[in-house]
């Protein structure tokens, strides 16, 4: 079975992450990046599929030339290819865009399973999988938490809201997977020293068959208006507990008519 | 006015509180058309009458449900095609968030997701969304097609104002391209006694301080009628189900009031609660950075603050 895991590389999420005050994107330079924490879980599901079935893993990424390390994680992980979209006129797309871009990228690719991570940590929306299936005219089994291969058939389980559900498709089709899907395997010292030698394919738009104008923050559905940090909450009050601790509480919940 | 759907959000005819929230949303936009799809709209029409809707356009048929949202989107599109409404509004949930994606898509228009605001600005709308762990507001609106706006639950308080909810059915044939997930089996949540985690007003939520008994965290969210809650922590040792996990990879909340035991407040769990209106943190630790954020802290330990707080709460509602 072919399998393609696609993902990003995002500013990192412990850092103080913020927006770019030229064009209200994010701020890419300010803060190190790397592969989105969520989408080393994809990776991880993605191996374990080939795994089962003999079948090679290609990591796919769209962005930045430092969105390079992102590719080269996952390789290190034991991908055994890459394909990293880069081209200037990308910077700035939104999720539709990046949908686009995945999705034609796939057409030069041949895949069985497309894995995703459940969201980016960055812009958190969590559509751009459906987003591609939606282009591709594929199923998306989404937000799996325990996910199985069996032949062409691919099952999740989902937690949901209000029900816990069993979702299948057949392949070809799209996965996302939560962090509940399986601890992401560390690197190897053998897997650091093979990736080098692994190759990652550079593709550009041109490539790809799409005119820039389709691209980018000029070509965004929605616009960033305005961006500013919360105001920092105001100190609240801490007591220490001196055999009173929870009467206080009650007093304050109280006071607040939360009682 | 012009038309703006509200996408019902309901299981099988009882309508989530979150429908409530958007339709209040919907009626500053303009008039709200109830889209409801699956069985049950019957039940649902009181709900969606009182919440202002004029319309309730009802989409039913067993294709809608056996597979996994792409036949719900492919049906929504539908309608918007035919209507033209100024605008949709979705609640930001996994499925929510889903179908708003396929709607984007099959409709080119603009998707805004986890939206804690939406007004009326010139011929279209604006938004407030709070981003990179809740650390920054951003504005934004849609430049292309029919907005399409996720809202985050707890946004609104939900505003009564009655309205005809006149029922109109609309006919649907669903594509075989939409067909390609099924659902195979479906286990409803077991009943906790509890308001659903995303929708409650009070959130009483425990981590690695709790030890792995929650007991004393859900006496308490029952003096206040919360719902429980869990770090990843707490979650990741098995201390209790994912389903409650609060967290950027769980459950985001915003309720009026978050009450955080033995939790540190890493990044992690702030994505999925600083929005809250009114914090409160006990910890054993000083330093944690959880009492950053709060309005009122106890440093103390949770096994003997939140019993005595439980009994005074109790004794207070007499």
């Amino acid at each position: 079975m072919n399998i393609v895991v696609c993902v990003k590389y995002v500013p990192d999420a412990t850092a103080d992450r913020s927006f770019d005050s030229s064009d209200s994107t994010v701020d890419r330079e300010g803060v190190d990046g790397l592969l989105s924490e969520l989408d080393e879980y994809a990776v991880e599901q993605a191996l374990l599929a080939a795994e089962e079935s003999d079948g090679e893993v290609t990591v796919l990424t769209v962005g930045p030339a430092d969105a390079a390390d992102a590719v080269r994680k996952a390789l290190q992980m034991g991908a055994d290819k890459g394909v990293h979209v880069e081209d200037d006129d990308i910077a700035g797309s939104d999720a539709a865009a990046t949908s686009l871009i995945i999705a034609k990228a796939l057409g030069t690719l041949e895949y069985d399973l497309v894995f995703f991570g459940m969201s980016s940590t960055d812009g958190t929306m969590g559509v751009v999988p459906t987003m591609v299936a939606e282009r591709l005219g594929l199923p998306a089994v989404t937000y799996g938490s325990e996910i199985s291969v069996d032949g062409s058939t691919v099952t999740v389980r989902r937690d949901g809201d209000v029900a816990t559900e069993t979702i299948t498709a057949t392949a070809p089709a799209v996965v996302s997977v939560t962090d509940q899907s399986g601890e992401p395997r560390y690197p190897s010292f053998k897997g650091i020293m093979a990736a080098k030698k692994k190759p990652v394919e550079e593709l550009t738009l041109s490539d790809l068959g799409i005119d820039p104008s389709e691209v980018g923050l000029d070509a965004a559905w929605t616009k960033v208006l305005s961006f500013a940090p919360r105001p920092p909450r105001s100190a609240g009050e801490i007591v220490t507990d001196e055999g009173d601790g929870g009467v206080k509480l009650a007093e304050f919940l109280a006071s607040k008519k939360f009682v | 006015m012009s038309e703006i759907f509200v996408l019902v959000d309901h299981v099988d005819g009882t309508v989530r509180k979150t429908t409530g929230e958007l339709l209040t949303l919907a009626r500053r936009l303009g008039t709200p058309s109830a889209v409801f799809i699956g069985s049950g709209a019957d039940a649902a029409q009181a709900y969606l009458a009182q919440y202002g809707a004029e319309k309730v356009y009802v989409l039913d048929a067993p294709e809608l449900t056996e597979y996994l949202v792409a036949p719900k989107a492919e049906a929504l599109a539908e309608l918007v095609s035919s209507k033209q409404p100024a605008a949709v509004l979705v609640s930001s949930s996994a499925e929510g968030k889903e179908i708003a994606g396929r709607l984007s898509i099959k409709t080119q228009s603009g998707l805004i997701t986890d939206a804690v605001d939406v007004r009326a600005a010139g011929d279209g709308v604006e938004t407030t969304q709070s981003v990179f762990a809740g650390n920054f507001t951003v504005e934004a609106t849609v430049t292309t097609g029919t907005p399409i706006v996720a809202v985050k639950p707890n946004s609104v308080t939900p505003e009564q104002a009655s309205a005809a909810a006149t029922l109109e059915p609309v006919s649907v044939t669903v594509s075989d391209v939409a067909k390609g997930a099924r659902i195979t089996d479906s286990k409803p949540r077991e009943a906790t006694g509890r308001p659903e985690l995303t929708e409650a007003a009070i959130v009483v939520s425990g981590g690695r301080g709790t030890g792995g008994d929650f007991s004393q965290v859900e006496a308490f969210a029952d003096s206040l009628g919360a719902a429980v809650g869990a770090s990843r922590a707490a979650v990741d040792s098995g201390w209790y189900p994912h389903s409650f996990q609060v967290g950027q990879t769980g459950k985001t909340v915003s309720p009026q009031l978050y009450v955080a035991n033995g939790i540190s407040g890493a990044i992690q769990h702030r994505a999925g609660m600083q929005t809250s209106k009114t914090i409160v943190a006990v910890n054993k630790d000083e330093e944690a950075p959880i009492f950053e954020l709060v309005d009122f802290g106890v440093v103390g330990d949770l096994k003997e603050v939140l019993p005595q707080a439980t009994d005074e709460v109790n004794k207070r509602k007499g």
